[in-house]
């Protein structure tokens, strides 16, 4: 029988990353498990709400636990953002009962039982890590990666705050690092893995985002990286889409791609490639994934 | 039917002014059993005490009741002053109507009266059926034992030695001088710590009172002041010491290499090694655990060339058992561990190493020879980063409180390196500067005046290598300004934390130790030497960080109070201890398991249990267990409650 | 330049909504300056991160009102995760952020973001953007 896990996509993930959750389903498909997608989910808020005076903030997630809580009791979840905010509400939920019953009382009427905390919400990479096993993930990879010098990037909402995601340590975390490892690449540390990209100042202030993404871009090219790895669309997007823009600003500049960690899976697991989703990047990767001439495919 | 003389204080105002002392002094002068009932303003003053001495012999009482403050204050005052007039001082009882009764009472005058009428009139219950008691003696072995010799350890042991008392002096290394063996030069006079520390080492070797035992841990400790039974286990060295002519052949002939713990793996040293050139003894070790002879019955070189035949492959570990009187906890300090650095750069950072590495560094006789170079390459270093509070004042990431030494240390260290090197700049990321010592706020001003050394007030966020510099992340707040160095060398002024084993001798050695690991004082203000067992003292930075003025004056602190011990030729303790009545005894054992203090024992012969006096402390947690009333505490026992109890009904 | 600090100032309503919304102990924060020396947006702040701490402490409503620090911020939490005194100082801007947004004070008009952005921004960068930048 197929593991099924509750998945939640966050809206991104249907649109502008759409290649992320492809990725992502084919692989665990490969890998013998299913990403049950939730039944009428909504926006999770994108941002964890940091003022405690107002709940009406944290609804939209506890909206979205209630009904994972009715399907199964794990979410799993790819974007950077969405699992960062339906993990900190998870937490609040289980912790203060007194917001806890207010916005039970408040989403009564499109639930039967009131939400107090039971599911436990998984980051994509925690469903390889703990269930499938990065040793065994080894052994599944089809496709030689070996050449692929890779800088994995964390970015922020994947680890911070330590204390409340508890994924890995922020200053020297090793998931990505690991899951890069068992594919068979090759992973070079750089000091800007968990450096912020800019985040949604892309919007109002653009020029502050672009230096954020330039930095960590040059940072990765002065550590002999090839491509960055990240599990975060706006990353993706600062860091992959801007480069025209960085190129233009900074002169001196060859453009770096960037993946997210589910296409160098089903790359590894030699998925087909109409998968891979690379007509969505900027920076297309095409070239880099091709084995240089005179390797064997394993 | 004893005559009891009861004195009702005043206490100034502290109680005259709550509770109506006519009333008082009315009421209790009717009591049975109260011959004479005076009231008085102070009587723990001069005429005050003279007046109950006078009392005593006037009206001959049997027993006094002082209501006064808490017996804390002066219990002993009174009953000194009682015994002077010729009465046994356990006759002497204090009634609390003071904290118990007009400080809690204020707004009650009517009920506080009332209530001190009523603590009074239970002491005087109690009193008449004291017993005529007298302070417990057990005999005073002579002799001190002092873990750790470090600069804490050597000062206590020749104090106590130059007052005419043997010491044993234990020392876990191969080599006494502990951590301040390992610096270069101390703060704020910039004296070379060997030259001031070997002086004192060769003291110790040579005092004839001082017993050096040194590569050996204390193993078990029982007993009580004045008299402990302490066994000792004395790691084979494979070198026989009273051999050894310290010639350093095998040292050179050795093929071996391993990182030198003193050096901090800067440097290597060999299996069979010498802690360091200086040191005291000089007689080298051999490391099992690297040894080829010893792993892998290989080589053999040193015992092939020694010529005075010292090396003593079969050479067992010893046990030594010794019977001392007192003794003194002197282990030191480690530093906050490296692994936990890493924010900081430390591990994966070469050229990231922290103040105790800096001083080998620095010193001559350390990795290079005293010249400031770096570990990845060896280049002298132009750019060179302090950063205080690494791991101190953290209550998030490390320690919550200031480890003391690292601002001063640091200033030392950056005056040491402008010395060598004038063309340099230093940079110190500061969140305060405490130089509280004498002629500290002076040093550290004159290194920031004369060397132009940039103190940034802010601490730093990361640290991290780009293409052969250190970078570092940090702050100015005075300016408001993000700052990026790009350094050769950075140094951390990471926090001092207890030894990892502090905790294991304080259960070894029954004495408490705070949350961070630090042995706990009895009182933090008053007795900053005294543990919570009797006859166990401690000194140096095994008790909190401090630095080395402030060692050596809590060294000698604590062998005053050793040296007082031995000047009595007994050991004195309270009388109001718990006793067995062998008849009701069963035998049962309840009361040995209920004993905190390991205070009890079993007599298996008579299958009774028995009360060692020397350790109980009368806390009466065995009467309560006891199911046959055998267990009661002297002056305290549940008749004389039962009846202060009737009295308040 | 010269601030008058009183115990109204330090105590203010302002002061106390800080706090409140925020649910931070204002007090905690010993200046350590960590939180700047860690924070990837500081370029272009007029007031440092550990100084808008600083202003909160001292009760200075209208300049902290009034910089462009609190709406740099990116919420990337870095400040929070290093704070030695675990003060959450993200949640502090953002309690002096409300205090503009709630008011009717937006910083982002949607007429003002260009079509450009609009399209090639994934949706989450634009939800974050208004529910910080707005009311």
């Amino acid at each position: 029988m197929t593991m099924k896990i509750p998945y939640f996509p966050g809206c991104t993930l249907h649109e502008k990353a759409k290649n992320f959750d492809q990725t992502a389903r084919a692989a665990a498909k490969a890998l013998g498990f299913e990403l049950a997608e939730l039944e009428g989910w909504t926006c999770c808020g994108a941002a964890f709400p940091l003022v405690d005076d107002n709940l009406m903030g944290l609804v939209p997630s506890v909206r979205i636990l209630a009904k994972a809580s009715q399907q199964g009791e794990e979410l799993v979840t790819l974007c950077s953002f969405c699992y960062n905010v339906l993990k900190r509400v998870n937490k609040v939920i289980r912790e203060d009962a007194e917001k806890r019953d207010k916005i039970n009382m408040y989403l009564d009427e499109e639930f039967d039982e009131p939400y107090t905390g039971q599911v436990e919400v998984l980051h994509f990479l925690e469903v390889l890590r703990d269930k499938i096993t990065f040793e065994e993930l080894a052994q599944r990879v089809k496709r030689k990666l070996s050449h692929l010098k890779l800088g994995p990037y964390y970015g922020c909402l994947l680890l911070r705050p330590p204390k409340e995601i508890g994924l890995d340590d922020p200053d020297h975390p090793r998931i990505l690092h690991d899951f890069l490892g068992s594919l068979g690449c090759q992973v070079r540390n750089f000091p800007f893995a968990s450096e912020c990209c800019g985040s949604y100042q892309a919007v109002r202030a653009p020029e502050l985002a672009l230096e954020c993404s330039y930095r960590i871009i040059k940072s990765a090219r002065q550590n002999d990286i090839d491509a960055l790895v990240t599990s975060c669309p706006l990353c993706h997007f600062n860091l992959d889409a801007k480069q025209q823009a960085m190129a233009q600003k900074y002169g001196e500049f060859t453009p770096l791609p960037v993946f997210y960690f589910t296409q160098l899976l089903a790359v590894a697991l030699d998925l087909e490639e109409s998968v891979w989703g690379f007509d969505q990047h900027q920076v297309r990767p095409d070239e880099l994934i091709k084995i240089p001439v005179g390797e064997e495919k394993q | 039917m004893k005559r009891i003389g009861v004195f009702v204080c005043w206490c100034g105002s502290n109680i005259a002014e709550v509770i109506k002392l006519d009333e008082v002094l009315e009421a209790i002068r009717k009591y049975p059993g109260v011959v004479f009932a005076e009231y008085y303003k102070y009587f723990c003053s001069e005429p005050g005490q003279q007046i109950i001495k006078d009392a005593i012999k006037e009206h001959q009482l049997d027993a006094v009741v002082v209501s006064a403050c808490s017996p804390a204050m002066h219990q002993a005052t009174f009953r000194k002053a009682a015994a002077a007039a010729g009465l046994n001082q356990y006759q002497v009882e204090i009634a609390n109507i003071r904290e118990q009764c007009s400080w809690v009472h204020r707004m009650h005058k009517e009920e506080a009266t009332q209530k001190a009428i009523d603590i009074i009139s239970a002491t005087i219950e109690k009193v008449k059926q004291n017993e005529q008691l007298a302070p417990l003696t057990s005999p005073l072995v002579k002799r001190a034992l002092i873990i750790g010799a470090g600069i804490a350890g050597m000062q206590a042991a020749l104090d106590i030695a130059n007052s005419g008392y043997e010491v044993l002096l234990l020392e876990r290394e191969p080599s006494i001088g502990g951590h301040m063996a390992q610096l270069s030069e101390t703060f704020p006079t910039l004296d070379c710590s060997q030259c001031i520390l070997t002086p004192r080492m060769v003291e110790v070797a040579q005092n004839p009172r001082i017993k050096l035992i040194t590569y050996s841990e204390l193993e078990s400790v029982s007993g009580s002041i004045g008299n402990f039974t302490v066994t000792i286990r004395r790691k084979p060295a494979y070198v026989d010491w009273q051999k050894c002519t310290a010639c350093g052949a095998c040292i050179e002939k050795c093929p071996v290499k391993v990182p030198s713990e003193f050096n901090f793996g800067l440097e290597n040293r060999k299996a069979i090694y010498v802690l360091s050139p200086q040191a005291v003894p000089n007689k080298p070790v051999i490391d099992a655990e690297h040894c080829m002879y010893l792993t892998k019955q290989k080589c053999g070189v040193c015992a092939k060339i020694c010529e005075a035949k010292a090396i003593d492959y079969e050479q067992k570990e010893k046990i030594i058992e010794e019977k001392v009187g007192a003794i003194i906890v002197a282990t030191g300090y480690d530093l906050f561990p490296g692994e936990e650095l890493d924010l900081y750069g430390y591990g994966r950072c070469k050229n990231v190493v922290t103040g105790l590495e800096f001083e080998r560094i620095n010193s001559a006789s350390g990795p290079y020879q005293g010249q400031i170079k770096r570990p990845s390459d060896g280049k002298v270093p132009k750019e060179i980063v302090f950063i205080q509070c690494v791991g101190s004042r953290d209550p998030e990431g490390g320690k919550p409180y200031c480890s003391r030494v690292c601002c001063m240390y640091t200033a030392k260290h950056a005056t040491l390196y402008k010395k060598k090197n004038p063309d340099g700049q230093v940079y110190v990321f500061y969140m305060d500067i405490r130089s509280a010592g004498k002629g500290y706020e002076e040093f550290v001003q004159k290194g920031i005046e004369e060397d132009r050394t940039l103190y940034l007030r802010g601490r730093v966020s990361k640290v991290f290598e780009d293409d052969g510099s250190v970078v570092v992340w940090g702050v100015d707040t005075l300016s408001g300004k993000k700052i990026e160095i790009k350094a050769d060398m950075v140094v951390l002024a990471s926090a001092m934390i207890p030894r990892h084993d502090a905790k294991k001798i304080a259960k070894l050695l029954n004495i408490g130790s705070d949350e961070h690991g630090f042995f706990k004082e009895t009182h933090p203000k008053l007795k900053p030497v005294e543990s919570s067992t009797a006859g166990i003292f401690f000194a140096g930075c095994g008790q909190s960080p401090k630095d080395i003025p402030d060692t050596v004056a809590q060294a000698g602190c604590a062998a005053a109070k050793v040296n007082s011990l031995f000047s009595m030729n007994k050991v004195l303790s309270d009388p109001i201890i718990a006793c067995v009545n062998e008849e009701l005894c069963q035998g049962c054992q309840l009361c040995i398991s209920a004993c905190t203090y390991n205070a009890r024992e079993f007599d298996a012969r008579r299958n009774i249990a028995k009360v060692i006096e020397a350790l109980c402390q009368g806390c009466g947690a065995c009467v309560a267990v006891c199911p046959n009333k055998a267990a009661e505490v002297k002056n305290m026992t549940t008749g004389q409650i039962l009846h202060m109890l009737d009295q308040l009904q | 330049m010269r601030i008058e600090i009183s115990h109204e100032k330090v105590n203010s309503d302002f002061v106390k909504k800080i706090e409140e919304i925020s649910g931070e102990n204002i007090f905690a924060c010993y200046q350590c300056g960590k939180c700047s020396a860690g924070c990837p947006l500081v370029d272009e702040m007029d007031l440092l991160p550990n100084q808008v701490m600083r202003l909160v402490q001292l009760g200075q409503e209208k300049e902290l009102l009034g910089c462009r620090t609190i709406w740099l911020c990116a919420s990337c939490l870095t400040c929070f995760s290093r704070c030695p005194k675990g003060v959450d100082l993200a949640k502090v801007m953002e309690a002096i952020r409300v205090q503009l947004t709630r008011s009717g004070t937006d910083k982002l008009d949607l007429q003002e973001v260009s079509n450009e952005v609009l399209a090639e921004t994934p949706q989450l960068g634009i939800i974050c953007s208004f529910r910080k930048f707005t009311g």
